[in-house]
């Protein structure tokens, strides 16, 4: 279709998740927003290929996505260095604590294979339904729901198993309890 | 059974951290709206070919390193 006004804005106002997206795909804030600018301009290079009335946002994150895989393939991931352009793209600072939970997450988050992460950010983080995060990483659904899954499973296994254990009722309990018995 | 729905409990509570965490960190991004630079592009791209020509000016100078 046609670069009319009301798409153009319509493109604009899916740049803040487009934003969020790249960052959490890529972990860098100045390659994110490099990102974002490849895939707009691919986007209006392509409009023709829109189909008016589907989903503006959806079609904008397979490009995104598309450029990344195609990226990655090419350069490593620099992630050294993804940790300090995370943060600079912060507006405010957290307090100490939620700081250090925060970098705990991103590092466990960055631990996933690449197909889990962005399958978990699309479902978890910008609200796609299955049907349209299978349509942007172009597989089945079924595929997108167990890398949500397992996305899940090892991110609770790297971030919160000491934590689990203590408060499994297997070894505290008994010993609380064997304590005060004997 | 306690130990089981105890285990249940906690396994979800650790989802909804996770899923509370993710959202955070996506969600901070959103709140900054658009940058300028993305706002100007926009508007100043008359339209695909424009585009299309702005692609490939930034894949040469990227290969290129500028001539």
């Amino acid at each position: 279709m046609p670069l009319t006004n009301e798409l153009r804005d319509d493109i604009l106002a899916s740049v803040p998740s487009l934003r969020a997206f790249a960052i959490s795909l890529s972990g860098n804030g100045d390659r994110a927003d490099d990102l974002v600018q490849e895939t707009l301009l691919r986007a209006i290079a392509n409009i023709d290929s829109f189909q008016p009335g589907s989903n503006l946002p959806a079609w904008l994150f397979t490009i995104l996505r598309n450029l990344f895989r195609s990226d990655y393939r090419k350069r490593r991931r620099e992630v050294e260095d993804a940790e300090g352009n995370y943060a600079k793209t912060l507006k405010s600072q957290p307090s100490q604590t939620a700081h250090l939970e925060f970098e705990e997450f991103r590092a466990a988050l960055d631990k996933l294979p690449q197909d889990q992460r962005e399958a978990l950010i699309l479902v978890g983080a910008s609200g796609f339904s299955y049907e349209d995060a299978a349509a942007i990483c172009g597989c089945a659904v079924g595929t997108i729901k167990s890398r949500v899954n397992r996305a899940r499973s090892k991110l609770s296994a790297l971030l919160y198993v000491d934590s689990a254990e203590d408060f499994g009722p297997d070894n505290t309990v008994r010993a609380v309890i064997g304590g005060n018995g004997g | 059974m306690k130990e089981a729905k105890k285990q249940g409990g906690l396994n979800a509570e650790i989802q909804s951290r996770i899923g509370h965490q993710l959202r955070a960190m996506y969600d901070d991004v959103v709140r900054q709206g658009v940058p300028d630079r993305f706002a100007e592009l926009i508007r100043k791209l008359d339209g695909p070919e424009a585009a299309a020509a702005a692609v490939a000016g930034g894949d040469t100078d990227k290969n290129n390193g500028g001539d």
